[in-house]
């Protein structure tokens, strides 16, 4: 009875701790001093222009880092599971790098990078270094960003391919007459959805949610436009606060749906030891065939 | 040899070894780009000392011992207590509050909790700040319902900061160090039980010697995570607290000063010396837990 009720006790305190500011952000944005509860933030601040332009920003910055991101990642991934093992450590490893250099530091560099178009005023370099950073739509971010998304886009993947058999399935389609090109798109990556939109909606949120790279660079997405209007429209800045709350827990939802649900957790723990027995079998089978050749 | 002619059919595709490296050239040239040119900009600058009156430049150490001394040295230190606290208390949290998950065996409460703990672990940043600020700030809704500001609470140090950090890194420890509390098997429990060991010494004996190197990865992924956070404490602190990485990006916005770009980069290196060490841990403790958690 003791340990039931300590534990009771340990849930209550951590639903408190995790609903009491969410609960309290809401009442903050709908609490009047004078009027009492107004949904006037939600209402007028939802259709207000700097929200719908930032969002629209930050949605097409995300949608483009996911897309390059994919781009990189799935063809480069795939040739390495079939074609070149000994490539595999390498490529981990830079997928990972960017794990280690933290964003303030990442943008530190690329900030000096920009910094050079004054230098580079009469050469060709200076018309991508002004395309780069095009207030409307600045790829400089997307490419920052597909950088800082590629650690969640190879374990994600890895772990995808870890669970199918890749090499029967290319063989299978090759021999049924079938392109490189149309194998990726027709047999690896349905096969991979799973995979591919996980690493895809990690990616997403990442982005939409973005704030040191984009203020360093003095862009406008939605994370920063939130963090301007704090000043002067407290009450709809944390109503913005809100709604990426909802945007994430959509983008999560999307996700669970897509990827085709997983049931139990015994379903799921029964999945992951067989992944983990293919994969191992899938080492030993590769380190043969290394030791044949 | 004669064969090859009679089976014309199947020769080229058995002989054309097309090279497979095309096919990763794209990742490795983007990430030369992208990630190279940055990142050795950044090694190169930290190294470099700009003279502030003539504009020219040589090789020193200048910027790396600036990075490393004074109120410099300061946000470095202060940084790296933040995220040695906030990681310990939120890999002994998020671990128990995983193992009641995991034992309570009701695939309704697991269900809820993953789901949970999938979207806090993406409230962070400017957001997370923001119902903090709205929760615990000066004019807070819990501050003003308890009269907090007479306790002397105040959100904007770094008790406040431990607090918000924890809010989106419990729950990522819980998504982290399920697979491993999974992995500890019902079997080994009954089994110690039944040599006569009370749950304390099941887990001091077996089950904690067996999570370690998950708990002490978890524990490193944690630390890399608010080591490296910078947009919830700029929002939520601005530079009350002696922070790193608020420090690098007031150099970084304020560029008044000719060198204090380079300062930054020397404080960005720092950075990346100090996550290097960090994560050098984990590589081999990842093998270790592999053995008996795979």
């Amino acid at each position: 009875m003791a340990r039931l009720n300590s534990r009771h006790a340990v849930q209550g305190l951590a639903a408190l701790y995790f609903l009491v500011p969410i609960g309290a952000s809401f009442w903050f944005t709908v609490d009047d001093p004078v009027e009492g509860v107004v949904f006037d933030a939600y209402t007028e601040g939802m259709a207000s222009e700097g929200l719908t332009t930032s969002l629209t920003l930050s949605i097409g910055l995300g949608l483009a880092t996911v897309a390059l991101g994919l781009l990189l990642m799935v063809p480069t991934m795939v040739a390495v599971a079939l074609h070149l093992p000994r490539l595999r450590r390498t490529v981990e490893l830079l997928s990972m790098m960017p794990l280690v250099v933290p964003p303030i530091a990442l943008v530190a560099g690329v900030s000096t990078v920009l910094s050079w178009d004054q230098d580079l005023a009469d050469t060709p370099f200076y018309q991508t270094f002004q395309v780069l950073q095009n207030r409307d739509f600045p790829l400089i971010l997307v490419l920052v960003y597909t950088v800082m998304s590629l650690p969640f886009l190879y374990r994600s993947l890895d772990a995808g391919l870890r669970a199918i058999d890749l090499r029967t399935l290319v063989e299978a389609s090759r021999s049924l007459g079938a392109s490189r090109t149309q194998t990726l798109r027709q047999v690896v990556v349905p096969n991979l959805r799973p995979a591919v939109v996980g690493g895809a909606v990690l990616s997403l949120a990442m982005v939409l949610g973005e704030f040191t790279v984009a203020s360093v660079l003095s862009f406008r997405p939605f994370a920063v436009w939130m963090v301007e209007v704090q000043d002067s429209q407290p009450q709809l800045s944390v109503a913005a606060a809100m709604l990426s709350l909802l945007i994430s827990w959509a983008l999560l939802l999307v996700l669970t749906t897509l990827a085709g649900g997983r049931t139990s957790p015994r379903y799921e723990s029964q999945k992951n030891q067989s992944q983990k027995n293919q994969s191992r079998n899938n080492q030993s089978g590769k380190n043969q065939r290394n030791s044949t050749s | 040899m004669s064969t090859t002619r009679t089976s014309g059919q199947r020769t080229p595709r058995r002989n054309r070894r097309r090279p497979r490296w095309p096919a990763v050239l794209p990742f490795f040239l983007f990430l030369a780009v992208c990630f190279g040119i940055p990142a050795g900009t950044m090694a190169m600058g930290a190294f470099t000392v700009t003279d502030p009156a003539t504009g020219a430049s040589r090789y020193g150490l200048d910027n790396v011992t600036d990075s490393l001394s004074g109120a410099y040295a300061t946000g470095l230190t202060g940084s790296v207590r933040l995220s040695l606290f906030s990681a310990l208390l939120a890999t002994v949290l998020g671990t128990l509050t995983g193992q009641a998950v995991v034992a309570s065996r009701r695939p309704a409460l697991r269900k809820a909790v993953v789901a949970a703990c999938g979207v806090l672990a993406n409230f962070s940043g400017a957001p997370l700040a923001f119902a903090f600020i709205a929760t615990l700030g000066t004019t807070g809704v819990v501050t003003r319902m308890f009269d907090l500001q007479r306790t002397g609470f105040s959100l904007y140090s770094f008790t406040g900061l431990v607090l918000a950090y924890l809010y989106f890194m419990i729950p990522l420890m819980v998504v982290a160090v399920l697979p491993a509390l999974d992995g500890v098997r019902t079997q080994w429990q009954e089994a110690a039980a039944s040599c006569g060991a009370t749950r304390g010494q099941f887990w001091r004996h077996i089950g904690i010697p067996v999570l370690m190197p998950s708990l002490l990865g978890g524990a490193v992924l944690m630390f890399g995570t608010s080591f490296a956070s910078h947009a919830t404490a700029a929002v939520m602190t601005g530079s009350s607290v002696p922070l790193i990485t608020i420090q690098i990006s007031n150099a970084l916005n304020g560029n008044v000063l000719v060198g204090q770009e380079n300062l930054a980069l020397a404080m960005s290196l720092n950075m990346v010396v100090i996550a290097l060490l960090v994560m050098s841990v984990q590589i081999p403790l990842q093998r270790r837990s592999a053995r008996w958690l795979g």
